[in-house]
């Protein structure tokens, strides 16, 4: 019910159209205007997609916020049930389209423990680097929109480049620039080539400097601590209430990181510290994930050392063949085909696997019934959760906070609705 | 069947003797519990749904602190055809949880929502995707679904293509919606082996039945009448005769397709001519040939429009 106190008028901003006119809206004599309600998005540049915001505002201060999502709605669960197993894994990089392969990794890892499927060490170790890599491309962009959010355009440009580079790395690695497709059941998709680790070197070595020259501009500016600091503070408890994940915990103070506390594939040999924040603010969510890239630099330069030679592919009946024994082998063209047309059973059972995607927990809930295809496949995004505690975090700021807490979230539509 | 976990997953702190902690607290609410690929799940009793979840919250030893996940399954040949899963994460014990209740199209669960904020989007959720109902949340509208969305998307006896479909309309200037019509089916393949997989009745599987254990040769059919095939109607042929069989639809727009075919010279010329052409003639054109879907108002065309202004 709405309150009757108060009288509403609806004003449209971003929607554009349909907004009442104030004065018309308004009956003469009526002068109890307290609350009014604004749209903020469909289409908003600072909504980081589609992402239509209801605000109730008293003044400039935000009183309520209702997020309305699903715009970007495309039943992806319900195609994955339609699909092979093979099939399903490129929905993955459509998820959240900023990091493509972390969001595969939840997946063939589900499939990997239904099918208590070992895989080779080089394999992990690829996994891990390519993993690390995404991190990094999706904390450049969400830094850099972040910054840009509040005022900023320098950063934002600077950070573009190393993204573009890691685009590059990703197009090399896997044949393009976004949906990679690279993490396969069993292994990855193709060897990396020599001259590409060289180039993956080459970058790691030259290009952490210009992040620091883009985080130095902002990091202890006073304009952009003014708009970020006290900002949308989260406390310990109610971040676990809330079911954050990812930086966002971490942010408030919770040293919580799956990566270790519950380490898949070769972690566990990793050298890296989870940085922690303080206050829960803004401020702290941006500092982690500055930390987030240097860590993740520091892991993908250890993969990188340590490469170790063999197989990226196990030898089952589940990873595809190689092109050279396929013009050999009669079991290989046969394997081939039988893997591009029926694919492979999963036995029945159900998991959960939860990886550490770059903006928090990415949970794969899987159903096999024993047959080619997923009986039930249940995507956890990680910003279902910190957008749904939008309003707890935006009551009683300004208007224009909202951007500064929203980008703090590192929100991306594809996976939110997916 | 237990198959040994890979050691490359993501690896937690040991479940033992996690049930027997579950058996001990939950009491007679706990129907089921069984650890099946390093996964404890325990099935309850829906109505005790909110204690349970409490035990397993605030009890020293199990210390479930977050709910990171809540999803709906549909299985429709059960009498209570949904299964609502909820997985928990400690935080402090390393583990995770999933606990699991059954109901069907009309029985409420109760929520959730008074133990975890965060439930209230995944409740929201699972009622938009299957209708289930959640006793006590008091904002269960729909979430993931367009605005004024009928039926639950993603029951197995949701159809994948969906009711409608909306396009914007240039006749009538706004989004309008329409019931599903595809131009080709949409094509299923399962691609399971004839002899593991599916029932199917292949071509010249019909001369296989009718005959006894061990005759020589196919009996004739008991009254002529071969076993028809559902799957392959192959006593159909499949003939492209009209442009409609092709699947290809209807012309895009018929004027662009006369446009396409003229010659240059021809089109340069009618640039030159429809600046001077009257508003009804190029009503005229806008006609579309598919009468039943064509708008009620003529298609505004670009010579129409600048005439207007």
């Amino acid at each position: 019910m709405t309150d009757t106190r108060t009288r509403k008028v609806e004003v449209n901003v971003g929607a554009g159209g349909q907004g009442a006119d104030l004065a018309t809206a308004r009956a003469p004599g009526d002068d109890k205007l307290n609350n009014y309600t604004i749209n903020f998005g469909p289409q908003h540049p600072a909504a980081h997609g589609v992402l239509r915001l209801i605000l109730e505002l008293d003044g400039e201060v935000v009183q309520r916020v209702d997020p309305h999502i699903g715009l970007l709605h495309r039943g992806t669960e319900k195609l994955i049930e339609y699909k092979t197993y093979a099939q399903a894994l490129p929905y993955f990089d459509r998820l959240d389209y900023c990091s493509p392969m972390c969001m595969e990794h939840g997946f063939v890892l589900a499939i990997e423990k239904l099918l208590g499927l070992e895989i080779p060490l080089r394999a992990q170790y690829i996994r891990v680097m390519m993993a690390e890599l995404t991190r990094i491309k999706n904390h450049m962009l969400n830094l850099g929109s972040h910054i840009m959010d509040v005022g900023a355009m320098t950063p934002n440009l600077w950070l573009f480049e190393v993204r573009e580079d890691l685009m590059q790395i990703y197009e090399h690695v896997s044949g393009a620039r976004m949906h990679a497709n690279y993490f396969r059941p069993g292994g990855v998709r193709e060897d990396i080539p020599p001259a590409v680790l060289d180039k993956i070197g080459e970058f790691l070595d030259n290009r952490l400097q210009i992040f620091e020259d883009a985080i130095a501009l902002v990091a202890d500016n006073r304009i952009f601590k003014q708009r970020n600091v006290d900002i949308g503070i989260v406390r310990r408890d109610d971040a676990i209430a809330w079911g954050f994940s990812g930086p966002m915990i971490r942010a408030s103070g919770v040293p919580w990181d799956i990566r270790k506390a519950q380490p898949y594939e070769v972690y566990d040999r990793m050298d890296f510290e989870v940085p922690v924040g303080t206050n829960g603010d803004c401020y702290d969510r941006f500092l982690v994930r500055c930390e987030e890239v240097r860590q993740s630099w520091k892991i993908a330069r250890q993969c990188l050392n340590e490469l170790p030679p063999g197989p990226i592919g196990t030898d089952s009946k589940v990873f595809p063949p190689s092109r050279a024994s396929m013009k050999t082998s009669m079991e290989a063209l046969i394997h081939h085909f039988k893997l591009y047309t029926e694919g492979y059973h999963v036995p029945p059972g159900e998991v959960y696997v939860a990886t550490e995607s770059p903006k928090g927990e990415l949970g794969v809930y899987l159903v096999a019934d024993g047959t080619n295809r997923p009986y039930r496949c249940h995507i956890r995004p990680t910003g279902f959760s910190h957008l749904q505690a939008m309003d707890f975090m935006m009551k009683g700021h300004m208007l224009a906070d909202t951007t500064a807490i929203l980008s703090a979230i590192d929100v991306v539509f594809g996976e939110v609705d997916r | 069947m237990a198959v040994q976990l890979a050691s490359h997953v993501p690896k937690m702190a040991s479940d033992d003797g996690v049930v027997d902690a579950a058996k001990a607290v939950l009491g007679d609410a706990l129907i089921e519990a069984h650890d099946l690929v390093g996964e404890v799940t325990l099935t309850v009793r829906r109505e005790s749904i909110v204690e349970v979840c409490r035990a397993l919250r605030d009890t020293p030893g199990l210390e479930y602190q977050q709910l990171m996940d809540i999803a709906g399954v549909d299985y429709p040949e059960r009498p209570e055809r949904f299964e609502v899963e909820y997985h928990l994460l400690s935080l402090t014990r390393n583990r995770r949880i999933r606990v699991k209740v059954l109901t069907d199209e009309v029985t409420p669960v109760p929520s959730i929502v008074s133990l975890w904020p965060v439930v209230g989007w995944f409740e929201r959720e699972a009622f938009d995707m299957y209708g289930i109902m959640f006793e006590g949340n008091p904002d269960l509208r729909r979430i993931l679904t367009d605005y004024g969305f009928e039926g639950y998307p993603q029951r197995k006896d949701f159809p994948l293509t969906g009711h409608v479909e909306l396009r914007y309309s240039e006749a009538e200037k706004r989004v309008v919606y329409e019931p599903v019509s595809l131009p080709q089916d949409f094509r299923g393949f399962d691609f399971l082996m004839p002899w593991e997989g599916p029932e199917y009745r292949l071509p010249g599987d019909e001369k296989a039945t009718g005959e006894g254990p061990g005759a020589p040769s196919p009996a004739p059919a008991p009254g002529g009448t071969a076993p028809q095939n559902v799957k392959t109607p192959a006593e159909t042929p499949k003939t492209t005769d009209k442009p409609s069989d092709t699947g290809g639809g209807a012309p895009a727009d018929a004027q662009a397709q006369k446009e396409a075919r003229k010659p240059r010279a021809a089109k340069a010329a009618s640039e030159v001519s429809k600046r001077g052409s009257s508003p009804a003639k190029a009503g005229v054109q806008s006609k579309t040939k598919n009468g039943a879907k064509a708008p009620p108002g003529p298609r505004p065309s670009p010579g129409n429009r600048k005439n207007d202004a």
